[in-house]
């Protein structure tokens, strides 16, 4: 008989890392769901924006929070060179180019992790911040802030973003850019602009999620690897162009792999992304609100 | 009455919540010149994505020599002996314009073409005038030059049913004539040919039966004499 | 013909190598040389599906280790000779390259790369609770007592993979002149239109992943003897998916000779530099080099060349 109080901790544990996730793969979302840049190296840019937090914090005793979102905007410049330089060595250069943009962002993926390794070190680095050793208590559930904030951070990033693509100018011209860069032309906007904000917004994006990671468990360098095919996952199950699919996504990953590790053993949690990212492209892959 | 070489039968296809094509029903008779021309975005280059087999049509029937062929793979259909080219030109561009064709040879004519593939590819080249350029690379070539390679490619297929999709887009007076005269030639020798184009004296002149499809619906079909005369068709075009 | 040519130099090749075994005695360079060559059969298999047809894999790790574990397998349960090894390291990576292309070769190219990346994380996990193989803490590998015509074992080694080196590259010189292999480039090149002139993309989509992951696993099958420790870390580390798509890269990515002269130089001068810096600074490097020629020089060495020798004609 499983025990019903094991069960429903791990379920609450899940929903929390499931708002966290969506913080992570939102810039994901965004790249690979509206503009079809293939980012793998997004989530080592995530485990940048940790370092950066934890520098700030060990060094200023800054909150991880207020670091991750101070740097955002240093961040949301590192995105726009990074997709100049993407847009013209592969993407003016047609859909065969396409190849040579993977292999640009896999190079970025290993020249990340390694520079932070030859700062750091390989030891596993945390932050101290006042409110990530406790927890709160409804009955048999225990929640721990550590989860907790990043949870409810997630959310709200998710939130904003969903507000500024509906809402606004530049975020319906981020939406539409991909489909119809014509009708945006003759609307006066440059589509090449509108997509280097779009990148720049998604890696500015990964400045917060990283503050947050570093919130929930300590990092080193090479912990973004798992984080590529979560946020791959969570994007096609969430259905490529739906930033609420991505959060329902998250929510629902973070729910199988909190159960996998409580029932099965952690080492197998891992492979549950892979699988939902596997079944999904098997059954259906325009994953549940996806346009395409 | 013989079969006809293509028979398309109430071919739905949709995207999404849009649907391109509303069941058409028309057919291609062995031998035939077949033009095919509505208003931008009225679904003809949707519909030859269905015969040739790059889109799957959602509902009806394609058949092709008598076979359905409505769930073959587009490169069973090109071996089979459909033959497009397309509307923007998709060359292989790291191969010379000779060995693009070549490919063509190799692979949709496998059991069609005898004989030495480099001379047949250059035989080819030479009829549409491409002869100078063949070990070009097709990355190399002016954008004229490459519709006549898919073209050129597209025959190199020894296709029974050539579809030539917009191919005469922006071209002169004259290389409009060049190409009519390669595509009659090719007919008077067997090749069933469908015409999609926007240039209407071409379609008139070439084709002996005309469909007319607009908002993915066939709203008229006949000889050109009468489809010049059809309201319907002109309303299409012109609005109302 | 160029073939034959080619065929006198392998030969040349292989002797001088046996010829080098009798007279050089300092076992470093052998350990040192295996590395190479085993950077020249994993580059050319990467680069008969990425090269070739377009398809990324950054998942080389996974396929050569699964020659290195079925090795492992063989040796524990049966104890195989290394010629059934390197045949079933090869038909195992071969079935896993299979099914992971027929999975998602039918979607967009992206979703079979993104799939080879979280491959090997998968695969990995799975290794490393798998006890019977070593687990996460690895497994000693007792070598034969004796080689095979050799003094010591590293040298026999040394040969051993001096003919899969030249082995994989005439499996991709034969598909490079083949009609398949026009096949494949008809497919980098618009795999649409290809699939329109009779090209049966998806067919040769996936005799590619089986050929290359093939390759892959049959580089691998070799190394638990030549480590004679095998532990997950080793099997899987990424400098070998890093390696084998910097390779041909650098070297050139449309022809066999590309990811050869990749792995030469490339090889060679971090062979030379594990002594004098940290494994950590050499992927860095790597990882740069990478970068720039992908994005100044995506054609390769090959590429340059040729464009050098074409403005040299005119």
């Amino acid at each position: 008989m499983i025990s019903l109080d094991l069960l429903l901790n791990a379920v609450v544990a899940g929903v929390l890392l499931g708002g966290f996730y969506a913080a992570v793969s939102l810039g994901i979302s965004v790249t690979f769901g509206l503009l079809d840049v293939v980012n793998i190296a997004h989530p080592v840019f995530v485990i940048l924006g940790a370092y950066t937090a934890f520098t700030l914090n060990s060094a200023y005793a800054v909150d991880p929070l207020l670091a991750g979102v101070v740097f955002a905007p240093v961040f949301f410049l590192l995105g726009v060179v990074v997709y100049r330089i993407y847009y013209t060595s592969f993407e003016s250069k047609g859909e065969s180019s396409q190849a040579g943009g993977l292999v640009f962002f896999f190079g970025i993926l290993f020249i990340v992790e390694v520079a932070l390794i030859l700062k750091f070190g390989v030891d596993y680095r945390m932050i101290e911040a006042s409110y990530v050793g406790e927890s709160i208590h409804l009955g048999p559930i225990g929640i721990a802030f550590r989860l907790l904030v990043p949870c409810v951070a997630g959310l709200l990033m998710t939130l904003l973003l969903y507000v500024f693509l509906g809402k606004t100018f530049y975020g319906r011209a981020i939406r539409g850019v991909a489909q119809d860069s014509l009708a945006l032309r003759l609307m006066g906007a440059d589509p090449v602009k509108i997509k280097t904000l779009a990148f720049g917004i998604s890696i500015a994006t990964a400045s917060v999620a990283g503050a947050l990671l570093i919130m929930i468990s300590p990092v080193e360098p090479s912990i973004g690897r798992a984080y590529i095919g979560r946020a791959f996952a969570i994007t096609v199950l969430g259905g490529l162009g739906s930033i609420g699919g991505t959060l329902a996504a998250a929510m629902i990953l973070g729910v199988a792999e909190s159960l996998t590790s409580t029932f099965s053993g952690p080492s197998w949690a891992l492979a549950v992304s892979f699988g939902i990212l596997l079944l999904v492209l098997a059954v259906r892959p325009a994953g549940l609100f996806g346009r395409r | 009455m013989a079969e006809p070489l293509l028979r398309v039968e109430g071919v739905v296809k949709r995207f999404g919540g849009f649907q391109a094509l509303g069941g058409v029903t028309l057919h291609v008779d062995r031998g035939e010149r077949f033009g095919l021309i509505g208003p931008n975005g009225s679904g003809k280059t949707t519909l030859i994505s269905c015969i040739s087999g790059t889109l799957r049509n959602d509902g009806g029937r394609i058949f092709f020599e008598g076979e359905d062929i409505s769930a073959r793979p587009a490169h069973q259909r090109a071996r089979l002996g459909i033959a497009r080219s397309f509307q923007i030109p998709r060359p292989f561009h790291s191969m010379t314009v000779q060995e693009n064709l070549e490919l063509s040879l190799d692979y949709a004519a496998r059991h069609r073409a005898t004989g030495d593939h480099a001379a047949a590819a250059l035989d080819i080249l030479r009829m549409v005038g491409l002869d100078a350029k063949a070990r070009v690379r097709s990355a190399r070539l002016t954008q004229i030059e490459m519709r006549k390679l898919e073209l050129a490619r597209a025959m190199a297929a020894r296709p029974s049913l050539l579809i030539s999709d917009e191919a005469m887009a922006g071209l002169s007076s004259s290389e409009v004539d060049d190409l009519l005269t390669i595509l009659l030639r090719l007919n008077e020798a067997g090749t069933t040919v469908i015409m999609i184009e926007h240039i209407m004296r071409a379609v008139m002149r070439f084709s002996q039966r005309i469909a007319v499809l607009d908002a993915g619906e066939k709203i008229a079909e006949g000889p050109p004499a009468e489809i010049l005369n059809n309201k319907a068709v002109e309303r299409a075009y012109l609005g109302e | 013909m160029k073939g034959r040519w080619l065929l006198v130099l392998a030969l040349v090749l292989l002797v001088g190598a046996f010829v080098l075994t009798r007279l050089v005695d300092n076992r470093y360079v052998y350990f040192a040389a295996y590395v190479v060559l085993q950077y020249v059969v994993l580059a050319t298999a990467w680069n008969i599906l990425g090269g070739y047809t377009g398809y990324v894999n950054f998942g080389t790790g996974a396929f050569f280790a699964m020659g290195v574990y079925t090795s492992v397998f063989l040796i524990q349960s049966v104890g195989a000779p290394l010629p059934v090894q390197i045949v079933a390291g090869g038909v195992v990576a071969g079935l896993l390259g299979l099914g992971i292309g027929y999975l998602t070769l039918r979607l967009r190219g992206t979703f079979f790369s993104i799939a080879t990346l979280a491959l090997a994380v998968v695969l990995q996990t799975m290794i490393i609770n798998w006890e019977y193989v070593g687990g996460a803490k690895g497994i000693n590998i007792i070598r034969p007592a004796q080689a095979p015509f050799f003094s010591n074992y590293v040298e026999f080694l040394f040969m051993v993979m001096s003919l899969l080196a030249i082995g994989s590259v005439a499996v991709a010189w034969l598909i490079e002149h083949s009609r398949i292999g026009r096949g494949f480039a008809a497919i980098r090149d618009n795999e649409e239109a290809a699939e329109c002139t009779g090209v049966p993309t998806l067919r040769l989509k996936l005799l590619a992943t089986t050929v290359s992951g093939c390759l892959m696993g049959v580089a691998g099958a070799p190394f638990p003897y030549y480590l004679s420790f095998v532990d997950p870390v080793s099997a899987f580390n990424l400098s070998y998916a890093l390696n084998s798509l910097a390779m041909p890269v650098v070297g050139g990515t449309t022809t066999w000779l590309g990811p050869v002269i990749g792995a030469i130089l490339l090889g060679t001068t971090q062979q030379l530099a594990t002594v004098t810096i940290s494994s950590e600074l050499n992927i860095l490097i790597v990882g740069v080099i990478l970068v720039f020629f992908v994005v100044l020089a995506p054609e390769g060495i090959v590429g340059l060349v040729r464009r050098l020798a074409r403005r040299a004609d005119a």
